[in-house]
């Protein structure tokens, strides 16, 4: 074992000579990869990375230090140095023996530059193996030569593909424990092999190695005289990786609309794809609305050009309305423009997916609701089976259909990851639940654009003296709901005013005869609940839904569908003893009793409004008082006032 | 056209990030500790929204320990760019005589870590830009470039929000917050590099001059004013000496260096045997110290 590792920077002081200038030059010349590594510890993947970072020369000696103290220490080793210690960061991995989380890790040697996501292998962690491979241009997927080709080889050269890394590298490691033996190298090779052309990687490259002892990593090793091609690190330094945005239409996302006095309008974002110029026609996507560059701008000044990856800011030659989330692209060549998708999405949350759940959606710039309906399949990782799906659990993959709330310049993830990667965000938490690859636009949503009908909305209402809305009447099983709906609807009928009540049971009979009390079942229950009130609002009613609707998204949902002001969410609060004290149909007995499963309040949660437009105490209030607060509250917004100008 | 080199990237990375914070968050501020890396991450900023200025104003910790060159360089910076500087320092720390030879590990905590907490609630700011760099330290490694913080700043790195492609998450509720480095991807040496190259003004103490030292358990301390309390035994030499990392004075051991400009610093640096973060004190009690300090919402 050699003392700690030469402990210098890119490269040691040998390198520079006496001329620090030329060795910057050199230093600076060098080109970027970013490369991911797959496996699981006992492949020996930290082992492989820390014998990277310490032969490379990137550790200096009081790191090498603590890590001598470490090895001791805590160590699996036996007390010799113990290179994964290097790279598990977190206390809790190291307690575990585990890598968890995404780690990124760098190096330098004096060809390239490196960036290496270092990612845990176990299936419970496929969400963070897809989050390091989304930004790598190359993955080195690590087999344990006792075991050959394993579940989680084939899981990992998996998701690599869907990430579209094209480039794989298999190190074959602990050679040492297999006597160096070619026929298991070649056999592993030659399965790798016909495994990958199924999922159509085609360039790989197979290299024996031993982590620990150092063999075939930074060079050629003794013990493999017949092992023919370039050590680990020598490949690494030399594999060329094209990156197709250089070639391609140009395309940038607007980031950020610059304005800094009234004479300045410039448009900054990162260039995703091809090269622009002063003079260059663009197209603003989704308006299509057209004009040329007036000039680009750098940090640092006017710029004859810029490429893809560099940031820039952009002026244009006519004053047309471009904002934050639109994409500038070559007039002659955009993207296209869609709102119903097919995607492939990795579930990244323990709360699991749902068909008809809203969620955000974010793509370069643009943050738009998205609706998944319906999952076509879902992935076994594993053996790549399509499986039926109805949600999608934390680190499920599966194929969906999307439909976005407006029209966004898209490509296929296959072109451009840039355009067509997104994340999913859940609207109440706000965390980052899912990630998506889009493949195509269904083709019902290109062409189909909405009929602009000269008899609209604002031309029913005139006609009848009201102001279209939704009375959403949310609260437990038994809380008065359909009670007080029926007195409102039976007043404002006396008032000559036009109205539905769409009731909870009645619909369950009909339109929604099909569906169960599962949460999947409850979301589609109350999204088709919500486009019918929808369609009704359209018609010029004034639309009572009584559902107990209990979850929070959901009802924000049925919000977003109509405009604003127009749904008014009606609280009946009704304390659970005292609706199940009621029980006038008997439901909360027989829940009680087990005989009714998912029953709201009982083994289902019901998630309270938190700023509902009306509150009705039903402790307080009889029905018929809170009939007229919920009359007192159309008349005060303005919905049914006589002489009213419905303002659509 | 070549294809971008390696800087050319991390920078547009970079500014990419600046300005997804800008459109995202309602009131972001930038940390800005004087060090090479605020430096970087300033004519990152300026770049990012020229010909307009930075939307946002810098924020100091001061301790009260700062080195002096450290308050200069500070407000001729914030002058000469026309940006709003703003300086926290943890009074009620100060009225309890907290030094930081007095409470040992608790005085970083006290006097930046929980400064920095008052000063993000005082004034409300929702995203805060952090020079850090996932090279520096092992539990920064898996740091996210968007880093979110629950209401009490508090960061949870089983927890960690996925970010995916250059996709970043700036949503969050009311009263939490973002931590956000757009240096992840940087080394130091990338750091030296772009400061020679763009020529990006750096607080000289980071060059070798001649500036008066004590020895302290190993370390070379500079006396940068006379509240650094000598013993009859302590010697103070006139020593050329340079910083590799900047903190408060009395816990910052200087180097014994002649790089006198910044290719020489980084000639030194590529020769160097220890890493960048030997030099403070903070960071010796244990392995773990620096993710436990980032727990309670350190940088």
């Amino acid at each position: 074992m050699r003392a700690a590792g030469g402990g210098s920077v890119g490269g040691g002081a040998d390198v520079i000579g006496g001329d620090i200038e030329a060795y910057l030059q050199r230093h600076k010349a060098k080109s970027l990869l970013r490369f991911i590594t797959c496996g699981s510890v006992d492949d020996g993947k930290s082992s492989l990375i820390g014998r990277l970072l310490y032969e490379s020369k990137m550790i200096f000696d009081d790191q090498f230090a603590a890590l001598r103290d470490d090895s001791k220490k805590v160590g699996t080793r036996g007390g010799e140095i113990d290179f994964a210690l290097l790279v598990d960061g977190l206390t809790a991995e190291r307690e575990q023996g585990i890598t968890i989380d995404v780690a990124y890790r760098f190096f330098t040697t004096e060809k390239r530059k490196f960036i290496v996501a270092d990612t845990p292998g176990h299936e419970q962690y496929t969400r963070n193996m897809v989050t390091g491979a989304s930004t790598a241009d190359l993955a080195v997927i690590l087999i344990d030569a006792r075991k050959g080709v394993l579940t989680q080889t084939r899981r990992h050269s998996y998701l690599a593909a869907l990430l579209g890394i094209r480039r794989i590298v298999v190190a074959v490691n602990k050679m040492d424990l297999v006597d160096y033996s070619r026929d298991i190298f070649n056999k592993i090779e030659r399965d790798y092999r016909a495994f990958a052309h199924q999922i159509h990687l085609e360039d790989i490259t197979c290299i024996p190695v031993s982590a620990v002892v150092g063999d075939n990593v930074t060079s050629r090793s003794v013990h493999t005289p017949w092992y023919r091609g370039p050590g680990l690190l020598e490949h690494l330094e030399t594999v060329d990786v094209p990156d197709p945005a250089e070639g391609a239409a140009f395309r940038m996302p607007v980031q950020w609309v610059n304005r800094p006095n009234p004479e300045f309008r410039g448009f900054a974002g990162l260039i995703a794809s091809g090269v622009v110029r002063p003079g260059d026609a663009l197209r603003v996507l989704p308006s299509g609305r057209t004009s040329s560059v007036a000039r680009v701008l750098t940090g640092e000044g006017e710029a004859r050009i810029g490429v893809a990856g560099q940031s820039v800011t952009l002026t244009l030659a006519d004053e047309i309305d471009v904002s934050r989330g639109d994409v500038l692209s070559a007039a002659d060549d955009p993207p296209a423009v869609a709102n119903q998708f097919e995607a492939t999405i990795i579930w990244m949350h323990d709360e699991p997916l749902l068909q008809g759940r809203a969620y955000l959606l974010k793509l370069g710039t643009k943050t738009v609701t998205a609706t998944v309906a319906p999952i076509k399949y879902r992935v076994n990782v594993n053996t790549m089976e399509h499986l039926a799906a109805k949600k999608l659990d934390l680190n499920d993959i599966g194929v969906c259909e999307l439909e976005l709330s407006s029209a966004i310049a898209f490509e296929s993830y296959r072109d451009s990851r840039v355009l067509g990667g997104f994340i999913l965000i859940d609207r109440l938490t706000n965390n980052t639940v899912g990630a998506g690859l889009l493949h195509f636009a269904l083709r019902r949503s290109q062409n189909v654009h909405w009929q602009a009908l000269d008899v609209n909305k604002r031309a029913r209402a005139l006609l009848s003296h009201q102001k279209p809305c939704i009375l959403w009447f949310t609260g437990l099983s038994g809380a008065g709901k359909s009670t007080i709906a029926n007195l409102v609807e039976k007043q404002l009928h006396a008032d000559g005013r036009q109205t539905y009540l769409l009731d909870g049971d009645n619909v369950r009979h009909g339109l929604n005869k099909d569906l169960g009390f599962t949460d999947q079942n409850r979301v589609e229950n109350i999204r088709r609940v919500a486009e019918v009130a929808r369609l009704m609002v359209d018609a010029g009613l004034i639309v009572m839904v009584s559902f107990i609707s209990p979850f929070r998204s959901e009802r924000r949902m049925a919000r977003g569908l109509v405009e604003a002001g127009e749904f008014i969410e009606v609280f009946v609060d009704t304390p659970l003893a005292q609706a199940e004290a009621r029980d006038a149909k008997g439901l909360y007995k027989k829940a009680r009793r087990g005989e009714l499963k998912n029953f709201t309040g009982i083994d289902s949660p019901y998630e309270a409004p938190e700023n509902p437009e009306i509150r009705l105490d039903t402790t307080q209030l009889t029905p018929e008082a809170a009939a007229s607060q919920v009359i007192a509250h159309l008349r005060k917004a303005g919905m049914i006032d006589a002489g009213f100008d419905p303002g659509i | 056209m070549a294809a971008l080199d390696y800087l050319q990237r991390l920078e547009a990375e970079s500014i990419h990030i600046f300005r997804e914070v800008a459109a995202e968050c309602e009131k972001p501020v930038m940390l800005y500790s004087v060090g090479k890396d605020s430096s970087v991450m300033l004519h990152l900023a300026r770049k990012a929204f020229a010909p307009g200025k930075p939307p946002f104003p810098l924020l100091q910790i001061a301790s009260g320990w700062d080195f002096r060159e450290m308050l200069e360089f500070r407000d001729a910076t914030a002058k000469k760019y026309g940006l709003e500087l703003l300086v926290h320092t943890n009074d009620e720390g100060v009225r309890a005589g907290v030094k930081p030879w007095t409470h040992g590990a608790a005085y970083s905590d006290i006097m930046l870590t929980q400064a920095l907490r008052q000063a993000l609630d005082k004034y409300g700011f929702d995203a805060a830009f952090g020079g850090g760099r996932r090279d520096e330290e092992k539990s920064r490694a898996k740091e996210r470039v968007f880093s979110f913080r629950s209401a009490q700043h508090r960061w949870d790195p089983k927890n960690q929000r996925p970010e995916l492609w250059s996709l970043y998450n700036a949503r969050k509720n009311r009263g939490e917050s973002m931590r956000v480095f757009p240096l992840s991807n940087w080394t130091e040496l990338d750091v030296w590099q772009y400061i020679h190259l763009q020529q990006v003004p750096i607080v000289p103490l980071y060059l070798a001059r001649l500036r008066p030292v004590v020895r302290r358990d190993g370390r070379l301390i500079m006396v940068d004013d006379d509240r650094l309390p000598l013993s009859a035994t302590d010697r103070v030499e006139t020593l050329q000496v340079r910083f590799r990392t900047l903190g408060c004075y009395p816990l910052t051991g200087a180097t014994v260096s002649t790089a006198a400009d910044v290719p020489a610093v980084i000639r030194e640096m590529v020769s160097s045997k220890t890493s960048e973060r030997e030099g403070r004190g903070v960071d010796k009690d244990g392995a773990t110290s620096m993710e436990l300090r980032k727990l309670e919402g350190y940088f």
